[in-house]
C-alpha cells in the first residue's frame, strides 16, 4: 500500500446517479480484480473506499454511485484534479479457485470488479457466464463493454426493459433450468441482500463484501465481521471472502 | 541539536510521539509502511482478559473534523497478546511499550496488570477505565472517582511498572478525577479518551452506529483535549500523556505547552498512516525554528 496521487483523466456520468472516474497514476502494486482504494476527499475526514473496477498500466477506473456528501463531491471534480488514494487495499479474487464455467455476477455499480474478472478469465481460456443486473434500461451501463469481452452474458432488469425480468438470482435460476450452468461456483459483487440471495442458490464461490470502513488497511478494527474462521477485517482479510466462510 | 527526549515516570523516550491505543493495532500494518522503531513508544490495542469480537456493524461514522467509533474493544485477549502480538512487536520495536488494558471488573484489571507486569517489553501500563463495570449495572468506571481510585490502587498493588490512568472526557470535573488517581498512587495520567457522540442516517431515520453512540475523536476534539490537559496539569504533579485530535507538529508543541510530557496520536493514523513517522521527523526541525532547545523548557509554559 502507498499513498498515491492520482490525476483525474475523466469523470463521466454513466447513467442516472452513477459515474465512471478514470484516474491516472501508479498501478504497479495492484495484484488483481477485487482490490480497492481509499480516497481522500477535500473537506471530509475519513477516506471513502471504492473498488478498483478496472486497472491497466496507466491507471484505474472507479465506478461510483452518488449516495452522500463524499460521492457528490467526487462527481463535482474535473479532469486534471488530483486525488490521494491509499492503493491498493485488500485481497482480490483468488483466481486459482475459479472453475472454467463459473458465474460472475454483479448488481448496479457493484458489477464493476466483475468486468475485469471476466476479461482476465476469458483471456486465460476459461468460459465464465456473466450475469449483470440493473433496475431498468435507464440505469444500465457497460452492457456493450461486457459484450465485447466475448463471454456468455445475461442481463437482468427489474422492470424487464432489457433481458430477463427480475434480479440476477432470477436470471441464474433460469440458466440452471435451461441447463446452461449448474451454479456450482459464483463470483459475486453487489448489495448485501443480492449477494446473500445468490449464496442461497450456488454451491460455492467468492463474494465482494463492503460495509463502513475507517482506515481500510487493518489498523482500527472498524470493519470486522464474524466469519466461520473467526473474526475477520473486511479491509484486510477481505474484501473477497469464500462462500463457506461467510456468516450472512 | 535540539533535545526531543522526554521522561514518563522514569521511562525515557527518544521523542514524545506515541500512536494511541486502538489506532495502531499491534503495529504490524504500520511496520510494513515505515520503520516504527523511530517512534517514542507505542500504546497497543486495548487488551482485555478474554478475546472480544467487539460491537455489531456498523462501528464507524464520519463526522465534521473527526470520526465516531464503536469498535467495542475488539482484541484477541491477553493470552494471544502475550504469546503472539507482543513477541512479534518487540522484534520491530525494541523500546519500552505502553500496555493499554481494559477490564469489566476490578479482578480483570488486576489479572491484566499482573500479566503485563511480567512482560519485559512493557515499560508502562496504561489503564483504560472507559468501560462499563459489569458488577455495577454497567456504569462506566471512568465516570466515578471512587471506582477509578479503586482500580488504580488495585493495579498499583500488583505491579512495579509505572501506571498511567487513561481518563475519559465524559465527566463533570476532569481535574478532580486526576487528583483521585494521583491520591491512589497513579504514576501518570493519559488523557483524553474519545467524547461520546452520535450520528443519524436521515434516509434510514436510524442511528448510523449499531451501538447508537460512539467515541468522537479527530481534530475537532483538540481544543477540548488541550483545555483538559491544562486543567489536569494544574491539579496534579504527575506526568501527563496528552492526546485528542493531534495531527500536526504544531499540535504536538501546543499539547506540550499545555503541560503534557508526551503525546499520543489516534485517528490521524487512520486517515494518513504516515502521520507519526512524519511528526517524529518534523519535531526537531520545528523546535529549531521556534528556538526551543528541549521539550522540558516549554512544558506547561502557556
Ligand atoms: C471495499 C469497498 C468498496 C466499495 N466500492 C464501491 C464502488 O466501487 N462504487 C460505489 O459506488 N461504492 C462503493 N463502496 C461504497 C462507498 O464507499 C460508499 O458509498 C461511500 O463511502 C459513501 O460516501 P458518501 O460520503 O457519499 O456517503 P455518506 O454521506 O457517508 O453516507 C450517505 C449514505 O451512504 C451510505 N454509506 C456510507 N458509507 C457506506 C459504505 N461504506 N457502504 C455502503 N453504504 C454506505 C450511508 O448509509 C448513507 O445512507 C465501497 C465500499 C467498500 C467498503
Ligand atoms: C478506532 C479507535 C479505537 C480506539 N480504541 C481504544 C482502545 O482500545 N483503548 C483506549 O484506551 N483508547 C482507544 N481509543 C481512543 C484513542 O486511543 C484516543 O484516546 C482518542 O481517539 C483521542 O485521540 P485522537 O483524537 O487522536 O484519535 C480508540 C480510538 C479510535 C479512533
Ligand atoms: S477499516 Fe480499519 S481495520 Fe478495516
Amino acid at each position: 500500500m502507498k499513498d498515491e496521487l492520482f490525476t483525474i483523466e475523466k469523470n463521466d456520468l454513466l447513467c442516472k446517479g452513477t459515474y465512471l472516474m478514470r484516474l491516472k497514476g501508479d498501478t504497479s502494486r495492484i495484484s488483481g480484480p477485487g482490490q480497492f482504494v481509499n480516497i481522500k476527499i477535500e473537506g471530509l475526514y475519513l477516506r471513502r473506499p471504492m473498488s478498483i473496477a478496472c486497472y491497466d498500466f496507466e491507471g484505474i477506473d472507479i465506478i461510483y454511485k452518488i449516495v452522500g456528501k463524499g460521492t457528490a463531491e467526487m462527481a463535482a471534480m474535473e479532469p486534471g484534479d488530483t486525488l490521494s488514494c491509499l492503493c491498493p487495499l485488500g485481497n482480490g479474487f483468488d483466481l486459482s479457485q475459479i472453475p472454467k464455467h463459473a458465474i460472475l455476477t454483479g448488481g448496479g455499480a457493484g458489477a464493476m470488479p466483475i468486468y475485469q474478472l471476466a476479461k482476465i478469465l476469458t483471456d486465460a481460456g476459461m468460459a465464465p457466464h456473466v450475469v449483470i443486473g440493473f433496475n431498468n434500461e435507464e440505469e444500465m451501463f457497460f452492457a456493450e463493454e461486457f459484450k465485447a469481452v466475448g463471454c456468455d452474458l445475461t442481463i437482468a432488469t427489474m422492470d424487464g426493459s432489457v433481458g430477463v425480468k427480475g434480479t440476477v438470482v432470477d436470471a441464474m435460476k433460469k440458466l440452471k433450468e435451461e441447463g446452461k450452468n449448474d451454479l456450482a461456483y459464483a463470483c459475486v459483487c453487489g448489495p448485501d441482500p443480492m449477494m446473500k440471495a445468490v449464496s442461497e442458490i450456488t454451491a460455492s464461490g467468492q463474494y465482494d463484501l463492503g460495509g463502513r470502513m475507517a482506515c481500510g488497511f487493518g489498523a482500527c478494527m472498524g470493519c470486522t465481521i464474524e466469519t466461520a474462521k473467526g473474526p475477520a477485517r473486511v479491509c484486510k482479510e477481505g474484501p473477497i471472502f469464500r462462500q463457506e466462510d461467510i456468516i450472512w | 541539536m535540539v533535545d526531543t527526549r522526554v521522561s514518563l515516570a522514569g521511562v525515557v523516550l527518544d521523542n514524545p510521539i506515541i500512536p494511541a491505543s486502538g489506532t495502531f493495532g499491534f503495529g504490524r500494518e504500520f511496520s510494513e509502511l515505515y520503520d516504527i522503531s523511530k517512534l517514542g513508544s507505542i500504546s497497543f490495542k486495548g487488551t482485555t482478559k478474554d478475546p472480544r469480537l467487539g460491537n455489531e456493524q456498523p462501528r464507524i461514522a464520519d463526522c465534521q473534523a473527526g470520526m465516531l467509533n464503536a469498535v467495542g474493544l475488539q482484541n484477541p485477549g491477553i493470552g494471544a497478546v502475550l504469546m503472539e502480538e507482543i513477541p512479534r512487536l518487540e522484534k520491530v520495536f525494541p523500546k519500552p511499550l505502553i500496555a493499554n488494558i481494559s477490564g469489566f471488573s476490578e479482578d480483570e484489571f488486576v489479572a491484566l496488570a499482573e500479566a503485563m507486569d511480567k512482560v519485559q517489553a512493557v515499560g508502562i501500563i496504561e489503564v483504560n477505565v472507559s468501560c462499563p463495570n459489569v458488577h455495577a449495572g454497567g456504569v462506566n468506571f471512568a465516570s466515578d472517582r471512587k471506582e477509578t481510585e479503586k482500580i488504580t490502587r488495585a493495579v498499583k498493588a500488583v505491579t512495579h511498572k509505572p501506571v498511567f490512568v487513561k481518563l475519559s472526557p465524559n465527566v463533570t470535573d476532569i481535574a478532580d478525577m486526576a487528583k483521585g488517581c494521583e491520591a491512589a498512587g497513579a504514576d501518570g495520567i493519559s488523557l483524553i479518551n474519545t467524547l461520546l457522540g452520535m450520528r443519524i442516517d436521515i434516509k434510514r431515520r436510524k442511528p448510523v452506529l449499531a451501538n447508537r453512540y460512539g467515541g468522537y475523536s479527530g481534530p475537532g476534539i483538540f481544543p477540548v483535549a488541550l483545555r483538559m490537559v491544562d486543567q489536569v496539569r494544574h491539579a496534579v504533579d504527575i506526568p501527563i500523556i496528552g492526546m485528542g485530535g493531534i495531527a500536526t507538529v504544531d499540535d504536538v508543541i501546543e499539547m506540550i505547552m499545555a503541560g503534557a510530557s508526551a503525546v499520543q496520536i489516534g485517528a490521524a493514523n487512520l486517515v494518513d498512516p504516515w502521520t507519526c513517522s512524519r511528526l517524529v521527523d518534523e519535531l526537531p526541525e520545528r523546535m529549531e525554528e521556534l528556538g526551543i532547545e528541549s521539550l522540558d523548557e516549554i512544558r506547561g509554559i502557556a
